[in-house]
């Protein structure tokens, strides 16, 4: 299966389609989740693909997909917001219109981890694009054996998507492990950095694969930890983030070593990256 | 103490060692049982004992006079709880509390002080374990000290 959906390089693919907001959804503090119309009738998207959404006048920001991909009736987006581009999306209502460019990018390898034990590690806003993987996943539940969500955030105020986390965590189906780095004694759950979570949970580490998402340092002693647990290069994916512009590998400026991550990641196995991308001057 | 060698011997934190050194370690040791809600040690208290979780949950917290009490970690099964037996001036640098009912094994740190004297290869095995526990734990507080997921604007 191929894990990424083609895109033309031509000037339709640089042209917003102005899509209707269906809903907006605050989750924490500084984060919404927007419910988009789709452009047309055959949108669809892949886990860990991203768009390119226009704030008509101000801006345009790449933002990943955090919805199901089989719900084909709207684009499910969660902002964070942090500049003036995302301030304007999160302002958006229901009825405005958001330009929409994509979907973008590289998914994550679901078939790769089909009979295996699946790992799908998040830190902070890093869930909003692995909830596509968990819904995959999900939705098609006997095709893999364990299958574990470690989730690391701030401090429990700072936990995303905290409903859907305790709906996940009434399946029998699906292990689900939360961590926060900082509470105060009303919190009665773990603390500490979202890597303890992995010796913590039980997974065939010859075979398991492994999804990680989250600010970069976070994902880099995850991949340690995994390592760790006896997971290789090939069977550990990241999703790596640059300053994305234009979505097709034109502009450059989203260049990491030799890859330009709009368009041949975000989501990458380490072993693609085979050390180049963790060096600190790249 | 056979009963405690028979724990011993399957947790990871000892693996490699030999049935000699495991017995030697299991004689300065006892299994305990604390309720939940009960207070391990506080800051400040002389340390004199380790605790290797069995089953449960430790919170270790500091107390500060802004934020009353802070829990900077927890622990749970197959992890050690305090180790500042280990170094002067023996006294526990934070606050260790049950949260949820915890088995455990007490070990008598002045008796594996001594015990290490005596065998300074099982002192090694001891310094080398407890050690690589310390570095991990000092690795995840550094990542936590980062704040990685504040936003930067």
């Amino acid at each position: 299966m191929s894990t990424q959906l083609s895109v033309k390089a031509d000037a339709h693919v640089m042209s917003p389609v102005p899509c209707r907001i269906l809903s907006v959804e605050q989750e924490l503090q500084d984060t919404y989740t927007l419910e988009v119309e789709p452009p047309g009738d055959e949108w669809s998207f892949l886990p860990g693909q991203y768009t390119m959404l226009y704030a008509f006048g101000i801006g345009e920001v790449p933002i990943s997909i955090s919805g199901d991909p089989e719900d084909s009736t709207k684009i499910v987006q969660t902002i964070r917001a942090v500049g003036a581009v995302t301030d304007a999306l999160v302002g958006l209502r229901p009825g405005d219109y958001v330009g929409v460019r994509g979907p973008f990018g590289t998914a994550w390898d679901t078939q790769a981890a089909e009979g295996r034990d699946v790992l799908i590690v998040a830190g902070g806003v890093g869930l909003a694009p692995l909830r596509p993987v968990v819904f995959d996943v999900l939705n098609h539940r006997e095709r893999y054996e364990n299958v574990t969500l470690m989730y690391g955030a701030r401090s429990p105020g700072d936990l995303l998507f905290a409903s859907q986390i305790r709906e996940w965590r009434g399946r029998f189906d699906l292990e689900v492990l939360i961590t926060v780095d900082q509470a105060d004694d009303s919190w009665r759950g773990p603390v500490g950095v979202v890597t303890s979570l992995v010796g913590r949970s039980s997974f065939d580490g010859d075979t398991a694969v492994a999804f990680v998402c989250g600010p970069e340092v976070m994902m880099r002693f995850t991949i340690q930890a995994l390592e760790r647990g006896g997971l290789t290069d090939d069977r550990l994916y990241v999703s790596m983030e640059r300053n994305m512009k234009c979505g097709v590998g034109l502009c450059g400026h989203c260049q990491l070593g030799k890859f330009f991550l709009c368009k041949e990641g975000p989501v990458m196995t380490c072993a693609q990256m085979a050390g180049s991308c963790w060096i600190r001057e790249v | 103490m056979s009963e405690v060698f028979d724990v011993l011997i399957d947790q990871p934190f000892f693996t490699g060692m030999t049935d000699e050194q495991l017995r030697a370690v299991s004689e300065t040791a006892r299994l305990v049982t604390f309720e939940e809600g009960a207070v391990m040690f506080v800051e400040g208290g002389p340390a004199r004992r380790s605790y290797l979780i069995l089953d449960g949950d430790v919170a270790l917290s500091l107390r500060t006079q802004e934020h009353g009490a802070k829990t900077i970690q927890t622990l749970h099964r197959g992890d050690f709880v305090g180790w500042s037996w280990m170094y002067p001036p023996y006294r526990w640098s934070f606050d260790a509390n049950v949260r949820s009912e915890v088995s455990a094994v007490q070990f008598d740190g002045p008796l594996l002080k001594k015990l290490s004297l005596a065998d300074p290869e099982l002192g090694y095995e001891l310094l080398r374990r407890f050690t690589e526990v310390i570095v991990t734990r000092m690795q995840a507080l550094r990542i936590q000290l980062l704040d990685v997921y504040s936003t930067f604007r």
